[in-house]
């Protein structure tokens, strides 16, 4: 039996967070010990990376059984999307820990409590993205919803409760309609022979389902997942919930636990129901599609800096459905790809902002006005995250939002067309927002605000470095996602539209005739 | 077009043309108050090691056999998924070169100019920063050898031009021109990002060579929407009609900006395109007419747009979209016209940076005031300035002899040969070229002085008159590049053969014609401004010239269509987002909570009512019971 | 055997004891015609059994005595300190815990 990887590295963090509930409340501690355990995490998750082969499929595998009578299995195993999230969510932790140090002192509870929840959504996120039994999978995403719930009624802003109660009903009611379809997975597996819900049988036995069950199931597991990513028109949680966070918080929610969604829709909706998706594929494509012309639209109309990055969030997590759904290798490796990039680049956005609200105290852009002249670092960084935010070629996200919009136009031109608009735009509402808080004359009350101090560089660094990296060898990334992807399209057996003008048929013919 | 040679010996360095600069640039960027001393310094020796190395390439070039003279450098695949691929693949061909002769060139004068433009801006290491990012992405832009990685290079150079647009952002007329120019030029991107879209779609391939063979066997449709689709992104980096309105806003910027990336370089990008696509519009009747439409209606919006300024700069703004104008249409004749848009090209930027940077030493004199009607009589008092503006004026009217009068005659012959029409309109537009630039003259360096008492005007430093003198010299001599059609044979590797058509009268009438019809122009200035005093209010005006100070309404138009409605539209959507949407998750969670609230009423807390429902719920359930067994 | 005059009877104590509980006011008389009640049922389950020739009713009779007694037990304690708290044993005035 080889080392369990995954399990170490999703309970790391959740032993952290037990450890910080114990230990004395306050001081510096608990702050240290939270940015260990995850820093400990990322390293373990990095030794674990560097052993993964890209072409070797589902790895670090793990199962015992769990509910004999269910057939629920605890069963670990990533494949390179599971990685891609996986190193995303390590990633980004540390990150946000040592950006948040100081955001958790004036909660409703104590500072230990601010890190242990973060920790524990750490590990119990980690814990979802590499689970490859149905049951647990279920599992773990609802209980990402407690520490989420307290993160966001203890530590927020003036309508946390609201937000907090919100967010929570809305995911159970996403969560309750896939529970319906996880107990329907049961009866299906048990008419089949005996139950299981380890999704390599699933799938196998899901393949041969009829058509109106697996379109019943498809919905319940999709609903759930629209919910949580959010979609049009299921979206009005995430700008309540970014709003009333800590900035911290919101990294975690939009980048790391909306990902589920999307990460849920490729690995069980495609995977286990390939005939569902290719029917609701146009459905979705156009929803997506919606998603990105109206979360891009809300954005440019938001005078709260922290409701503009959720919506332009809703905006992106449209263009990683549209990937997603328009079943082409290209569309869905560009997708996952974005999910990653999504992450990092929302991260510095709502970081970089977060330190000018936490400075000014307000985070309405019509109470800014010319912060670049004192606070020019800050600045500087926004714009950056900004323009990655509006897919500059050269900044990560291009990468992934061009792979989707190439994949979407060769199965659908009108939805490509008109996602394309989104890019337009994305650079209103990325510019006008950096326009009307940091250039133009210094407004008096600004002049206070002061520039970024090391720590908060130490934490941003990082994931704007990244941000370049991916810009310009993306394909350091896309050779673990490739493989996997391609292996998710084969068996909701789909294939690449070929080029009608095809070149390599062309040099042929004249080979041929010369 | 000729194969594709591997780099090897002298081409193998051609990454460091483009990877110095960006180096220098992250380095200014990056490194902070640390390198404000010497900032500006190794800001200045990048672009200058680039165009060394340029130069040498040049030469490496030259002494290859014809067929040789491209050459490939694949640096490392930027991103392959499927059969989706794109490199960071470098292309060096004569076209390429031309164009990193005259982006390291110019730039590097510019930046020496800038040195002392620049001297008392706190902020003039980040100045330099950007400066060298810009030189980067576009030489990114035109070493590309496929769509997607000159797309970075487009982007690239977008991104520069907001940084440097927008450089004073203390002024919010700086920022919103910063943001409008970029927001006007993503328009274009969509057609970019569309057309490499649709190259993968129908070829499996973005890169010039792939399309290139593809292109005959694609259909009409195809061939008809992938030249709009270019023309799209041409037409916002060049400021072409219709998205022309960003490019008189981003004269906000620096002056050294103005003549290097809105004169001399980024905005010639889109002809650049349209050369480089050449095998694109040479298959599609509909889209080369829509590049000669544009061209056209451009080269004489933008004319008459110069006549009407007083800012001098915007003159200038205005005489570059013409003059871009001449480029688009030349390039959209088809291989008739690919050199000479070349040509023209590169004189142009010659003789128009010569011109701007001229005008921003004539402000760095005047307080930086553009306003030409407080001007006046500054030729004693700057001479060097003078003489040199002169030269490039004589360049871009077409005064025999100097560098425009060559170009701009040679693309007249083509539009004459191609149609009557446009000949005749683009000739007439030299009439107006002449006036409005001869307007600027009287106004700026002769007649009385209008300036109020304390601007005390004086010579510029030699960092920044001896660029002047450098590209005023180019500016008459850039002609020699048609001596013996040098520059069409030079170019045929990478545009194919020149074509020849036949005039409907002989050469030297046309030139004549021409000149004449320059003259009228300056003759007509001349009585206008040089006899008679210039107002320094200036006057109402007529229809005509207060349409083209509004820019001939382009913006006005932007508002009314695009902007107002949009605005609208946004902000019935935050409504409905607001009160319809989530308003219908809240109403559906008070409607519960309401209805709750009355149910609850029945919870009276009488025990004996309690029972009462117990018996009268058993009564219930007996009934139906015995209702169920009965029937 | 006849079962019906049995079952007559526990109906009608049933009856008595519903109406008691639904008219009366004192909380004692409304507690003792609940007992009536469930010994009316518990006549029921003994005639039953005795027709079935079973002991699952009469099993069930002795279990509804067991939880009588321990109801009993409960109910007369609250009553008490109902009566204790506000001097009045009636139902009506006991209604605090509503909506």
């Amino acid at each position: 039996m080889s080392f369990p990887w995954l399990t170490v590295i999703g309970t790391l963090p959740l032993l952290g967070a037990v450890a910080l509930t114990l230990m004395p409340r306050g001081g510096v501690l608990p702050k240290q010990l939270a940015l260990g355990v995850s820093v400990g995490t990322l390293v373990l998750t990095a030794v674990m990376g560097l052993q993964y082969s890209p072409r070797g499929g589902m790895q670090f595998e793990e199962e015992h059984e769990w509910i004999g009578a269910f057939g629920a299995h605890y069963a670990l195993g990533v494949d390179g999307i599971g990685l891609t999230l996986v190193v995303m969510t390590a990633i980004l932790t540390p990150l946000v820990i040592a950006a948040s140090w100081n955001d958790g002192d004036e909660g409703r509870w104590s500072v230990n409590a601010f890190f242990a929840w973060m920790l524990a959504l750490e590990g119990l996120a980690l814990g979802v993205f590499a689970a490859t039994d149905v049951f647990l999978f279920y599992v773990l995403f609802e209980a990402t919803l407690v520490p989420i719930y307290f993160l966001l009624g203890g530590f927020g802003g003036l309508q946390r409760s609201y937000a907090a109660v919100k967010f929570l009903v809305f995911s159970l009611v996403g969560g309750l309609l896939m529970l319906a379809a996880v107990v329907g997975l049961y009866v299906v597996s048990a008419q089949a022979g005996t139950p299981t819900y380890l999704l390599s049988e699933l799938s196998e036995i899901t393949a041969g389902i009829d058509e109106s069950t697996g379109r019943w199931l498809f919905l319940g597991f999709f609903v759930a997942f629209a919910v949580k990513a959010p979609m049009w028109p299921v979206h009005t949680w995430l700008p309540d919930a970014a709003a009333a966070g800590t900035p911290g918080t919101s990294v975690l929610l939009v980048s790391v636990l909306d990902k589920i969604g999307t990460f849920g829709m490729i690995r069980f909706c495609l995977e286990l129901f390939p005939e569902a998706s290719q029917w609701a594929s146009p459905v979705v494509m156009v929803l997506a599609v919606v998603s990105i012309i109206y979360g891009a639209l809300l954005a440019i109309g938001q005078d709260d800096i922290r409701r503009l990055i959720a919506y332009t969030s809703v905006s992106h997590f449209g263009f990683i459905v549209l990937g997603i759904f328009a079943l082409t290798s290209q569309s869905a490796s560009g997708a996952t790809l974005y999910m990653f990039n999504h992450g990092m680049s929302t991260a510095a956005l709502f970081l970089v902002t977060g330190f000018l609200i936490t400075r000014h105290g307000s985070a309405r852009i019509s109470d800014f006005g010319g912060v670049e002249k004192v606070a020019p670092v800050l600045a500087g960084i926004l714009l950056v995250a900004g323009l990655s935010s509006l897919s500059l070629p050269g900044l990560a996200p291009f990468v992934s939002e061009f792979l989707v919009l190439a994949g979407t136009f060769s199965v659908s031109v009108t939805a490509a067309v008109v996602a394309t608009l989104g890019i337009v735009l994305a650079a209103l509402y990325i510019l006008l927002m950096y326009q009307r808080t940091m250039t133009g004359p210094l407004r008096a009350d600004n002049a206070t605000i002061t520039d970024l101090r090391a720590r908060e560089v130490a934490a941003l660094a990082p994931i704007l470095g990244l941000i370049i990296a991916f810009g310009f060898y993306p394909q350091a990334l896309l050779d673990v996602i490739n493989p996997a992807v391609e292996r998710t399209l084969e068996q909701v057996g789909v294939t690449d539209p070929s080029p009608d003008v095809p070149l390599e048929a062309l040099s042929q013919d004249e080979e041929a005739s010369q | 077009m000729t194969e594709v040679l591997p780099a090897d010996g002298v081409f193998g360095l051609s990454w460091l043309l483009v990877a110095v600069p960006a180096i220098s640039a992250v380095v200014l960027l990056v490194g902070g108050r640390r390198t404000d001393r010497w900032g500006h310094l190794l800001g200045t020796a990048a672009p200058a090691f680039a165009f060394v190395l340029g130069v040498v390439l040049f030469v490496a070039l030259l002494g290859r056999g014809e067929q040789e003279r491209r050459v490939g450098q694949q640096l490392w695949t930027w991103f392959e998924v499927g059969g989706l691929r794109a490199d960071f693949g470098l292309l060096l061909d004569p076209l390429s070169a031309l164009f990193v002769l005259l982006i390291t060139g110019v730039g590097s004068l510019i930046h020496v100019y800038s040195i002392g433009y620049m001297a008392h801006d706190a902020r003039r290491r980040r100045f330099f920063g950007y400066l060298n990012l810009f030189i980067a992405a576009m030489l990114m832009l035109v070493l590309a050898d496929n769509y997607l990685a000159l797309f970075l290079g487009w982007e690239g150079v977008g991104l520069a031009s907001y940084l440097l647009i927008g450089f004073w952002q203390h002024k919010n007329s700086a920022a919103v021109a910063a943001k409008k120019a970029f927001v006007v030029n993503r328009v274009g991107d969509m057609g970019m990002v569309l057309a490499i879209m649709l190259m993968f779609a129908t070829f499996g391939s973005v890169t010039f060579e792939g399309v290139a063979a593809g292109i005959e066997d694609a259909s009409g449709a195809t061939q008809t929407a992938l030249g709009l689709l270019l023309l799209l992104g041409a037409c916002g980096k060049s400021a072409q009609v219709p998205l022309q309105s960003w490019l008189l806003d981003a004269m906000e910027g620096p002056t050294p900006v103005s003549a290097l990336i809105h004169a001399a370089t980024m905005v010639t990008a889109g002809v650049y395109l349209v050369v480089r696509s050449g095998f694109v519009y040479e298959t599609t009747e509909v889209a080369s007419t829509a590049v000669v439409l544009v061209g056209l209606v451009t080269l004489v919006v933008g004319a008459i747009i110069g006549c009407a300024k007083d800012d001098i700069k915007k003159v200038l703004a205005g005489s570059t979209m013409s003059q871009i104008g001449y480029m688009m249409l030349a390039a959209g004749l088809g291989p008739a016209g690919y050199a000479f848009a070349i040509f023209h090209l590169i004189t142009h930027g010659f003789f128009k940076a010569n011109l701007f940077l001229g005008a921003g030493s004539v402000m760095h004199s005047m307080h930086d005031d553009v306003d030409m009607r407080v001007y006046g009589g500054l030729s004693r008092l700057m001479p060097v300035t003078f003489v040199t503006f002169a030269m490039g004026y004589l360049a871009i009217i077409g005064f025999p002899g100097f560098a425009g009068f060559w170009s701009k005659d040679k693309v007249i012959e083509a539009a004459f040969a191609d149609n009557i029409w446009i000949g005749i309109a683009t000739i007439l537009a030299a009439g107006v070229t002449a006036f409005y630039m001869t307007r600027l003259m009287l106004m700026t360096f002769l007649g009385d002085k209008r300036w109020k008492s304390d601007v005390h005007p004086h010579e510029s430093p030699a960092t920044m008159t001896i660029p002047l003198v450098v590209l005023a010299v180019a500016s008459v001599l850039g002609g020699v590049l048609i001596l013996g059609g040098w520059i069409g044979h030079f170019l045929e590797p990478s545009v194919g053969p020149e074509e020849h058509h036949d005039l409907p009268i002989p050469v030297l009438a046309l030139t004549a014609i021409v000149t004449l019809t320059v003259a009228v122009g300056v003759f007509i200035a001349w009585r206008t401004y040089g006899t008679k005093e210039v107002p320094v209010t200036a006057p109402r005006g007529s229809v005509l010239t207060r349409a083209a100070r509004a820019d001939l309404y382009g913006d006005a138009l932007n508002e009314a269509v695009l902007m107002r409605p949009g605005q609208w539209t946004t902000r019935w959507l935050v409504w409905f987002d607001n009160r319809g949407l989530d308003g219908g998750v809240n109403g559906l969670a008070a409607l519960i909570g309401g209805t709750s609230g009355q149910v609850r009423r029945a919870q009276t807390g009488y025990v004996r009512s309690y029972a009462l429902a117990m018996l009268g719920g058993a009564l219930l359930v007996v009934v139906s019971l015995l209702a169920v067994t009965l029937a | 055997m006849d079962a019906t005059p049995f079952l007559t009877l526990s109906a009608l104590l049933f009856t008595i004891g519903a109406v008691g509980v639904l008219v009366r006011r004192n909380a004692i008389v409304v507690f003792m015609c609940v007992e009536l009640m469930l010994n009316a049922t518990n006549l029921a389950l003994v005639t039953f059994a005795r027709v079935h020739g079973q002991l699952d009713g009469q099993v069930a009779a002795f279990f509804v005595m067991v939880v009588a007694a321990a109801e009993v037990v409960v109910g007369l304690a609250i009553i008490v300190s109902i009566f204790r708290a506000r001097r009045s044993i009636s139902v009506d005035d006991a209604s605090l815990l509503k909506y």
